[in-house]
């Protein structure tokens, strides 16, 4: 599936019998061991493998609380409550599960970013980033449904607010949008059958989200992967195998994460959650504040910052949406964000963009709240709308290394001796000229 | 950075120790997965059960719920207690009583009893070969060869005592932890 | 060196996301009423909970609290495990045997429910059966279960916006998550005449923190004639002590595992630390071997 030739030599006959019959050995080894890595990564790489850590836990950590929780409106809020009282160690893996949703986001918008700034949606990445997109939208829908099973009282108003969002379609054709809504909930409310519906596809989801990253994963093998110049491997000399290089590096990014993930769990299991889901859901009473998971608050703000049902809705679901056309819309020269000096300052605006929509998202849609939530609103499509385009074509880069090994090692290090313009990603239309 | 020489034995050591670390607590992890599917505090701490005997006539059997088990209660007739007085213990393919309150004593029926109250059997109904419930506690019921119960999933055979005879079950029917709270009440557990 | 190169940006998103959730405790109120933060004894990282304390506060529930709100999420069988309480076993047996709230269990075999005094594995229960009845009783009021109280309340960071995310490191660095705690002990504490003007309806308290000013619940726990300690309870009794044992107790109530936990993010925490740094040492020497 790579363009490199394998070197796996099995060593044994019981390695060679296998090989010849189903060569898994020597795909692991291909992919995982020798794997030419760019020997420039930098931390910000071990996040992939951070999140395939988050992945399996959060499915590992799931299906033990599946053993004891009970998905039905009467009981799902005691069966919760307990599993953290009475289960051995519900206290922890109950926990584990929430918090590790919470820490799952983190480093998903980190890696997101990540690929921003360096521009690893790039060509050929298109299809890689796309699937990304997929994976986060998954992430989504699978930590909404898993938000509702507790069955409090921020789960159910969650599950009322969300649903009710496609009742909007009813803008377009009166009782459609109604009728979708009943659909989803199984009734003329929300109640104990659309939350078993819930739990029922919030257990079928991260398989779904398992395929579609082992498709990432091979995506990514076949590209390779991206690095901080943004430039492709040209030579032996710029890459290093996965083991043991880019595998220790890993891991100790991985323990650093770890540390930050106990700390919540152990110090601060309710600090990333409500205290009105501690209250069991009562469809009567809606909390004075509803506020989804720190993890949404940037899209419930775009959502609120538009005047308009249907309109909110379009907006929030286009705020996702607008990632997968990203290769497509940043017309640079070059990819990583490194090279461009003015673009750097609209990525940085970018960030805190999220960010403050993120501060607002959980602020109450009033007074001077709405006019920030809108102003950072639009500046949220325009930088992909307006800045990547246009900044794109006109912005003129630093220039490149030669190769990566240039860029690490120093000029004169032995360099690529491709006839290539220098530092030109596959596809861009020019290069820019050495200074 | 580069410049530093090192020895690659110790290079080594390091690697290994880090490796090992990590693995160790890895493998600590494990633990809280496996346990979590032990009976949990609640089911630990299930009250015990008390039942009233006085209801129960001679030659009747009633059946509870102890800790999800099912426990037989048989008033046995003094014929019932006679038969099963008078079979020596080395005949019997078990011949350890299997009382809780009795530990380790021989499967003689006194010891399957609680002293004073021999008419009264009290065990876990659970045939102890796979876990079926042995017929036999209804008048109806086919009660096997030796008057007892009868297991009808692989034809077990228990005696008035509870004691297998014949049949493929390894021991006797277990006798819980009980008491006698009154001359007509037992608590179970 | 690529090392710094990695860490600006990763710093950058990694205060940022921070921020957000920052927000997402940052629920807004229609008014912001302050509460202030209290010294717990089982507050941040390494705050346990005081047996003794315990055994105050269940006195104060017990003669206070419970003769309108339950606790049944907890069982009596909690209040001798380790973490808690710990009273002795027997003791517990009695109070049981004692509790004026009955199990109503059955059917018999008549076929009739009927209610028997609560055993070691049953819950403290409330006195009323449902919410109706409670209601019945309480003019319309509802004296929620307290079982879970500390945790189903909370304060928001109401420092200004510029000072947010500084007040959540904070928070985050010190674990500082007794919210509710800081909640109970403020409603507990602050019950106060109305200021001039207020409109008090009929049968109404007047309570600086309570949201809106005007509580159903009387002063549970009068400013003279608090609940009496035993000689030996370690505190003298006073309305504050009251409110201080009885939320730490409720906060034991809602989290009875925080010993044990806390305990292990400790040892966690040391195993955590020890194993990066070889890990890092490590991945040094492995990349030692090539220039980069």
């Amino acid at each position: 599936m790579s363009s490199h030739e394998s070197s796996y030599e099995p060593k044994s006959a019981t390695a060679k019998w296998w090989d010849e019959r189903l060569p898994l050995p020597r795909l692991m080894y291909d992919q995982f061991v020798e794997f030419p890595t760019p020997r420039n990564l930098n931390y910000l790489w071990t996040f992939g493998g951070i999140l395939t850590f988050c992945l399996v836990a959060q499915i590992v950590t799931g299906i033990v609380l599946a053993m004891h929780y009970v998905p039905s409106g009467t009981d799902a809020f005691d069966s919760v409550d307990r599993i953290r009282r009475d289960v051995n160690y519900g206290w922890l893996i109950q926990p584990m599960h929430a918090v590790g949703a919470s820490m799952f986001f983190l480093a998903a918008y980190i890696h997101t970013f990540r690929g921003l700034y360096y521009g690893s949606y790039r060509a050929p990445r298109e299809i890689l980033w796309i699937l990304g997109v997929f994976i986060l939208l998954a992430m989504m829908a699978t930590a909404f449904m898993g938000y509702s099973l507790p069955w409090g009282q921020m789960s159910f108003w969650a599950v009322t607010v969300i649903t009710n969002l496609f009742s909007s379609l009813d803008q377009i054709i009166p009782g459609f949008g109604t009728s979708i809504v009943e659909w989803l909930w199984g009734g003329y409310a929300v109640s104990g059958v659309t939350l078993t519906r819930f739990y029922s596809l919030h257990y079928l989801l991260p398989f779904v989200i398992f395929g579609l990253v082992i498709l990432h994963v091979w995506a990514l093998h076949v590209c390779g992967q991206n690095n901080p110049t943004g430039i492709e491997i040209k030579t032996k000399s710029d890459s290093l195998p996965m083991y043991p290089y880019a595998v220790s590096k890993d891991i100790f990014g991985l323990f650093v994460f770890v540390i930050i993930f106990a700390w919540f769990l152990l110090f601060l299991p309710d600090y990333l959650g409500h205290a009105d889901n501690f209250v069991k859901a009562d469809p009567l009473v809606t909390p004075p504040h509803i506020v989804p998971e720190w993890y949404f608050l940037p899209f419930y703000a775009i959502l609120r910052a538009i005047p308009d049902k249907l309109g909110g809705v379009i907006a929030m679901f286009a705020s996702i949406a607008i990632l997968a056309f990203v290769p497509w819309l940043d017309r640079s020269p070059v990819r990583s964000t490194k090279y461009r000096p003015i673009y750097k300052w609209f990525f940085w605006l970018f960030v805190f963009t999220c960010l403050a929509l993120g501060y607002l998202g959980a602020k109450p849609a009033e007074g001077v709240y709405v006019f920030w939530a809108r102003i950072f609103t639009l500046y949220y499509f325009a930088h992909f709308l307006i800045v990547m385009p246009i900044l794109g074509s006109m912005e003129t880069p630093k220039s490149l290394p030669g190769s990566i090994s240039e860029a690490v090692l120093g000029k004169g290090s032995k360099s690529t001796t491709s006839s290539a313009p220098a530092g030109a990603p596959i596809g861009a239309p020019a290069a820019p000229e050495d200074r | 950075m580069t410049a530093d020489v090192e020895d690659p034995e110790r290079r080594d050591v390091l690697v290994i120790a880090a490796s090992a670390f990590a693995a160790v607590g890895a493998a600590s992890l494990i633990w809280p997965f496996i346990d979590q599917m032990n009976p949990d505090a609640g089911a630990l701490a299930l009250a015990s059960t008390e039942i009233d005997l006085s209801p129960i006539s001679e030659g009747q059997a009633i059946t509870v719920m102890w800790r999800g088990k099912p426990v037989f209660i048989r008033h046995r007739t003094p014929t019932e207690v006679e038969e099963a007085k008078t079979v020596p213990v080395d005949d019997l393919p078990d011949p350890v009583a299997r009382n809780e309150n009795n530990p380790g004593s021989p499967a003689t029926d006194q010891n399957r009893t609680l002293p004073g109250h021999e008419k009264w059997l009290v065990m876990i109904g659970i045939c102890t070969h796979l876990g079926c419930i042995p017929k036999g506690q209804s008048l109806s019921d086919n009660k096997g060869e030796f008057g007892g119960w009868f297991c009808p999933c692989h034809g077990s055979h228990y005696d008035t005592s509870g004691r297998i005879r014949k049949g493929p079950a390894p021991r006797n029917l277990d006798v819980p932890p009980y008491s006698f709270v009154s001359d007509s009440t037992i608590r179970i557990g | 060196m690529n090392i710094k190169h990695a860490l600006s940006p990763l710093c950058g998103v990694l205060v940022g996301i921070a921020s957000l959730g920052l927000a997402a405790n940052a629920n807004a109120a229609g008014e912001a009423i302050h509460i202030d933060r209290h010294e717990w004894n089982y507050g941040g990282i390494k705050g346990q909970f005081d047996p003794v304390q315990l055994r105050r506060g269940f006195q104060v529930y017990q003669e206070v609290c419970a003769a309108c709100h339950g606790l049944e999420r907890v069982r009596f069988r909690n209040l001798v495990e380790p973490g808690g309480p710990q009273f002795d076993e027997e003791a517990v047996k009695a109070l049981a045997a004692d509790w004026p709230n009955q199990i109503i269990d059955g059917p018999n075999d008549e076929g009739e429910m009927f209610e028997r005094p609560p055993k070691l594995s049953d819950p403290l229960k409330g006195p009323y059966r449902n919410q109706q009845e409670a209601r019945a009783a309480q003019n319309g009021a509802y004296p929620p279960d307290l079982s879970l109280i500390t945790r189903a309340r909370g304060v928001h960071n109401d420092s200004p916006w510029y000072l947010h995310v500084p007040q959540m490191a904070l928070d985050i660095l010190s674990g500082y998550q007794e919210g509710g705690s800081d909640y109970l002990y403020a409603l507990l504490t602050g019950y106060k005449e109305p200021p001039e003007g207020f409109e008090l309806s009929e049968g109404m308290s007047y309570n600086k923190y309570f949201p809106g000013h005007q509580i159903a619940m009387a002063q549970p726990i009068p400013d003279e004639g608090a609940v009496e300690y035993q000689e030996n309870a370690g505190a003298t009794s006073s309305m504050k002590q009251n409110a201080e044992d009885v939320t730490a107790f409720l906060a034991w109530s809602a989290d009875p595992s925080l010993n044990q936990r806390k305990q292990l993010g400790w040892s966690a925490l040391i195993y955590l630390l020890i194993t990066t740094l070889l890990l890092y040492f490590a991945k040094k020497r492995i990349w030692a071997r090539v220039k980069h």
